[in-house]
């Protein structure tokens, strides 16, 4: 039929959900149509968003504990002055490994992967708008991250840093494919983020339950919007940057070498473009994790929504404002310096609001101290030292002596563990049970908590004083006799206090795996949408998609939620709704699991890796990447019957 | 402790296709014309940049680039916009027919636009070894060339597709219109790049 | 108490508690450091009292006593309730923000100007110019024909206002004596500056600051604040060519440094060695240290060093070549004359 006579036909009776449907039978028939096959196959083809967000966030666990490990190595170097247990080669290596594994394979991923699991479930969806770009940005971030980790194992890792500053990554100085690794990896990890955040902020956007206005969607969404944003405006810079330079090295074009009218400064341009949103990529999650632990266990609302929404939107654009106070050091124009350092100070008062509505929250509320509140107060107790930190950095004089020195190292530590691993502790304390159907130990927990806490401030507090006396950054050894064996052996120490922590959580999580009290859909009475799902959620996540009339639906719910109804049954099928009010708009049809987003990123991982070796790579394995892409991309199935209303 | 569901409204009757913001995989497009424009953008930054050490642009003695390739291929790639529209307001109205006349367009006027782009590249008058104007330059075609690229291989998958019987799903038509649309912007990010490439060049030497 | 006495105080007990080092961005031996250390006093306590606020507020919020049925919460049915006076509250806070973060752009500012200022009119003029990893140093006054050559030490006399220009030879660097100056980053293909008027008599110690390689950690320079006399007699010292040998082992030695491979990368003045691509090494031994401050200059370093420069830091420029005992012994004694 053409669509013009498919207009005109009547529907035919096809099963939707409703009064008539409902229940454990309608459970059944959606949990056929929406769980994907068993075995190797369909665990490769999966699109469901809970198990994509999970595998995320294991991965990038596993990433941050490896890192964590190459961190022990090097305080074990640096307990004692001219110490040789590691070569400076080695040093190099372990610390360049240690930043872009922690900042590229664990920060952003596991941010993003909580928001890939909790998105649809707080919005009243299910699934992710476009799942198979999902898949694929997992399988993308994966190969990006195990090619990085086997150039380590083959003793080709890149040791030029995090930030790979030119002209020492450049051809003449960086000899060799370590840089090349170095920036393929970017590629892969920035691709990945891009098409993570353009799915969230489409999903976000069109498919929140009826009557979730932007003003009532929880904060978190908030966040996840508002990262989702910056990461699509800032994750080119780096990219572009991480293309020049692989030009650069095998191509020979000269955009970073003086010699022939190039500019070293124009990559920490373009680097910190990106690298200074990228660290509030990272925060804002954590606070968003913040206000929805603070709303449950204060038993109340946040206190000024508006504010601490407007102040998410706020950061996000300021932001983009403050890249130059990374380069105060080069020498450019100290007029220019001014606006940086006054954009850097104001950056702290859109957080200054935020905290001062948590602690508005919990004054008005009753706070019960369970495990993710310890984690919010032990970041309040933390960042706070960062932000600090973080002002008195923003003055340029006291920048120049503190910059690329221990002091520096101490206040990314406290805001990025402070401001981010805090929350993300209690946030998947918090949400396990919602995950495994379990709850994690208290008792454990509290412990963890404590030890995390504690040994933080004694492995990172000292980097401070080290920083004062002189200890510049990056190095793998300083001279004895000049006070720096103190703080540095309290480092050490407080560094494997904090590791004790780590596999205690992880021993937590395991064990309450299989032997944790078993949780109910809403174990902490929780006011959000997700706590409405099953504990864990089925494949389809609602039998009926929610309607929501608040900014806490299920503590105005009195025991009932009310639902729309006549959405189809047999083939997956999910609603728009319109942007601002959130009408129901569009019945969306669900998608199919596919094995394409995992063949896709064979094709484009090998495109990636060989053209380390080889810039031909990317003209011949345009072939097989483009029939993949093709292949996804085609329709597998002619739409459902019965579908006679287009508009 | 379970929830009693209480019905509100029924969406049966709701569509499943519809065109521009009403549509899931038109956010993407828009998600996606966003991260290239602001990488794009960033190359002008860059080139702006690298511009401001250089008493001369194009460094002395380089000749700035030859614009004849340049204007044929601007002119010709705005005058795709004649059978891009009508492509785009056809599959508004699901007229299949029209599309399915008109989508050759739109595959074969890009294999002239690579031609003349190749023939671009020659006249640049400087190699991207050379220096950084060089680099920069070719920089900007490469990517936008790219950008030509997969939205015509794009365009060809769609062509076949709307060929086959798939070519009557109401979705196809949504695809057909994003696909209008991630053109235009594929001849609107064009438009500045010509500038610096052929005008800007020019101007300070 | 003043604000400059208090200030005083504040830096006062800074450096008095076990801040004393030669590599101390506390010590403010000269102009811009103790800037710095003023500046930071300032900004310490001010932070600090913002700090103790907001977490004291938060435990204050967290512990108070409250009866349970004063709360705004579900259970009592009012969660999206606020408290009365919150409204002020908020206003309150963001204004103590606000007004302290503007306090300290103020006294940063402020700053600024007193170190630009402190960089008016210099009156002694440096050249340093990086590579990896080891700084070459050059005094440059009007005169030509007094250029002091030297490397990984800087002699400045106090109370005298200098200009060091920095340049790389390969990638970037970042000059540091934390005693005496903030940092400044030495860009290939750029030339930046940095200012220091020193205030008090010390040796100190620099280090690079921008990471630059395999040996970035061994990238020192000793630098001798010294008064003016002082300088005067090191400098004509500098001035000075290479002292000749007066032993047979050391003229072995000189025939040696000055003809074979050493000649390539190293000038010693006076001598047919000028090579342009190391240190200078024309008053070696007058140096505290060698190789950029990795090694104190003793007799058995010069030895380890000259024998095998590859393993005392490895990845240096200077290769590690087959050198016969005898002549190292020759090598060593002609470097410990070279004062």
């Amino acid at each position: 039929m053409t669509p013009a006579e498919k207009a005109k036909a009547p529907p035919t009776t096809v099963p939707r959900d409703g009064p008539d449907l409902t229940g454990p039978e309608l459970e059944a028939r959606l949990h056929r149509t929406w769980a994907r096959p068993r075995g190797l196959i369909g665990w490769l083809s999966s699109v469901d968003h809970k198990e994509i967000g999970v595998r995320y966030v294991v991965t990038a666990l596993i990433f941050f504990a490896m890192a964590g490990l190459l961190a022990l190595h090097m305080r074990l170097q640096l307990a004692r002055p001219e110490s040789n247990l590691m070569t400076p080669e080695l040093y190099n290596e372990t610390f360049t490994m240690h930043g872009s594994t922690m900042m590229f394979l664990f920060a952003v991923p596991v941010m993003q992967g909580m928001q890939i699991y909790l998105t649809p479930l707080m919005a009243g969806t299910r699934n992710m708008a476009f799942p198979r770009l999902t898949a694929f940005s997992y399988w993308m971030y994966l190969s990006g991250g195990l090619m990085l980790w086997i150039s380590h194992v083959m003793n080709i890792s890149p040791d030029n840093g995090w930030f790979s500053y030119v002209p020492l990554a450049g051809p003449q100085f960086s000899p060799g494919k370590r840089a090349d690794v170095w920036a393929q990896m970017i590629t892969f990890t920035e691709v990945a983020a891009l098409a993570v955040a353009v799915t969230l902020t489409t999903t976000i956007l069109k498919q929140r339950a009826p009557g979730m206005t932007l003003a009532r969607m929880p904060i978190f969404l908030w966040s996840t919007l508002v990262t989702s944003v910056m990461v699509i405006f800032s994750m080119p810079s780096v990219a572009l940057a991480s293309s020049m330079l692989i030009s650069d090295r095998s191509v020979g074009t000269q955009f970073f070498n003086p010699a022939e009218n190039g500019d070293a400064l124009l990559w920490q341009h373009l680097f910190w473009f990106f690298g200074h949103p990228e660290v509030y990529i990272i925060f804002l999650p954590g606070t968003a994790f913040v206000s929805e632990i603070v709303v449950t266990f204060c038993r109340r609302s946040i206190h000024g929504y508006s504010v601490v929404a407007l102040s998410l939107v706020a950061t996000g654009i300021l932001a983009f404002g403050l890249w130059v106070h990374h380069m105060f050091a080069t020498g450019l124009p100290r007029v220019g310096y001014s606006f940086f350092t006054a954009a850097s100070m104001s950056v702290a008062i859109p957080t200054g609001l935020q905290i001062f509505c948590w602690i508005a929250t919990m004054w008005e509320g009753r706070p019960r101290l369970t495990v993710p509140m310890l984690y919010v107060i032990g970041f309040i107790f933390t960042f706070v030292i960062g932000g600090l930190s973080g002002v008195i950095i923003a003055s340029v004089p006291l920048d120049l002596q503190l910059t690329d020195t221990y002091f520096i190292v101490a206040h990314l530590h406290y805001v990025l563990i402070g401001g981010g691993v805090f929350p993300l502790i209690g946030a998947i304390t918090y949400w396990f049970p919602k995950v495994t159907g379990r709850m994690m130990s208290e008792r454990m927990g509290k412990i963890a908590f404590w030890a995390l806490f504690l040994g933080f401030q004694l492995a990172f507090f000292p980097m401070h004083i080290s920083g004062l006396m002189g200890m510049p950054r990056r190095v793998f050894t300083y001279p004895a006799g000049m006070g720096l064996e103190l703080p540095n052996m309290l480092s050490t120490i407080g560094a494997f206090v904090v590791a004790a922590a780590v596999l205690l959580f992880v021993v937590n999580l395991v064990n309450s795996l299989f032997r944790g009290v078993p949780a109910g859909p809403n174990p902490w009475d929780a006011p959000s949408l997700e706590w409405a799902a099953s504990s864990p959620p089925a494949p389809y996540n609602f039998p009926h998609i929610p309607v929501v009339e608040s900014r806490t639906p299920l503590w105005d719910a009195d025991g009932s939620l009310r639902v729309v109804h006549g959405l189809r049954v047999e083939e997956p099928e999910l609603l728009l709704t319109t942007v601002v009010s959130a009408t129901p708009d569009i019945r969306e049809p669900g998608v199919a699991p596919s094995p394409w987003p995992f063949l896709s990123t064979i094709a484009t991982a090998v495109v990636f890796v060989c053209s380390i070796f080889s810039p031909w790579a990317l003209v011949f394995g345009i072939v097989p990447a483009g029939i993949a892409l093709t292949a996804w991309f085609w329709p597998k199935k002619p739409p459902p019957e019965g579908e006679p209303v287009i508009v | 402790m379970t929830l009693r569901h209480v019905f509100a409204d029924d969406v049966s009757e709701l569509p499943t296709n519809a065109f521009s913001h009403r549509s899931l995989t038109w956010w993407g497009v828009i998600g996606f014309m966003v991260i290239e424009g602001t990488a794009f953008g960033l190359v002008f930054a860059t080139y702006f940049f690298l511009m401001s050490h250089e008493q001369h642009w194009a460094p002395q003695p380089l000749l700035p680039p030859n614009p004849l390739a340049g204007t044929l291929f601007t002119i010709i790639i705005l005058a795709t916009e004649i059978p891009n529209t009508m492509i785009k307001k056809a599959a508004e109205k699901y007229d299949l027919a029209t599309v399915r006349r008109l989508l050759p367009w739109m595959v074969g006027v890009p294999l002239l636009l690579f031609v003349l782009r190749g023939f671009e590249f020659n006249s640049l008058n400087v190699n991207w070894y050379d220096n950084a104007y060089g680099s920069v330059l070719w920089a900007l075609l490469v990517l936008h060339t790219t950008h030509i690229g997969t939205d015509w291989v794009d365009t060809v998958v769609l062509w076949r597709l709307m060929m086959t019987p798939h070519g009557e799903e109401p979705r196809r038509f949504s695809d057909i219109d994003e696909n209008s649309l991630y053109w235009r912007f594929v001849w609107l990010a064009w438009l500045p790049i010509y500038l610096l490439i052929y005008l800007v060049p020019r101007l300070f030497r | 108490m003043k604000p400059g006495r208090f200030t005083a105080l504040v830096v006062a007990g800074m450096a008095v508690s076990g801040c004393g080092g030669i590599q101390n961005a506390l010590g403010g031996q000269a102009v811009q450091s103790r800037d710095f250390v003023s500046l930071f006093a300032v900004f310490m306590v001010v932070c600090t009292v913002m700090y103790f606020v907001t977490v004291g507020t938060l435990m204050w919020a967290v512990f108070r006593r409250r009866r349970a049925t004063e709360a705004c919460t579900v259970e009592t049915g009012r969660h999206e309730v606020s408290a009365p006076g919150s409204r002020t509250a908020l206003v309150v806070w963001t204004t103590l923000i606000a007004v302290g973060l503007s306090a300290l752009a103020v006294a940063s500012f402020f700053t600024d100007r007193s170190l630009a200022a402190a960089a008016r009119s210099p009156k002694l003029a440096i050249t340093v110019t990086a590579n990896q990893w080891w700084w070459d140093v050059q005094y440059t006054p009007d005169n030509p024909s007094h250029i002091i050559r030297t490397a990984n030490e800087l002699h400045l006399p106090v109370g005298v206002p200098a200009e060091i220009t920095l340049k790389s030879n390969d990638v970037i660097h970042s000059f540091w004596i934390p005693n005496l100056a903030g940092k400044q980053d030495v860009i290939p293909g750029r030339v930046t500056d940095a200012q220091i008027l020193p205030r008090q008599i010390g040796q100190y110690r620099g280090q690079c600051a921008e990471f630059c390689g395999t040996e970035h950690a061994n990238m020192a320079l000793d630098v001798t604040v010294e008064s003016m006399a002082d300088f005067k007699k090191w400098a004509a010292a500098q001035l000075q060519p290479a002292i000749a040998p007066t032993t047979p082992l050391a003229a072995a030695g000189f025939n040696y440094v000055t003809t074979r491979q050493c000649s390539v990368c190293h000038n010693i003045t006076g001598t047919p060695a000028n090579g342009q691509l190391g240190p200078d090494l024309t008053h070696l031994a007058s140096r505290k240290t060698i190789a950029a401050g990795t090694l104190p200059l003793t007799r058995g370093n010069l030895y380890g060093w000259v024998a095998d420069p590859q393993s005392q830091k490895p990845g240096s420029q200077m290769p590690t070549m087959q050198i016969a005992p005898q002549d190292l012994h020759a090598i060593v004694a002609y470097l410990e004359t070279l004062k």
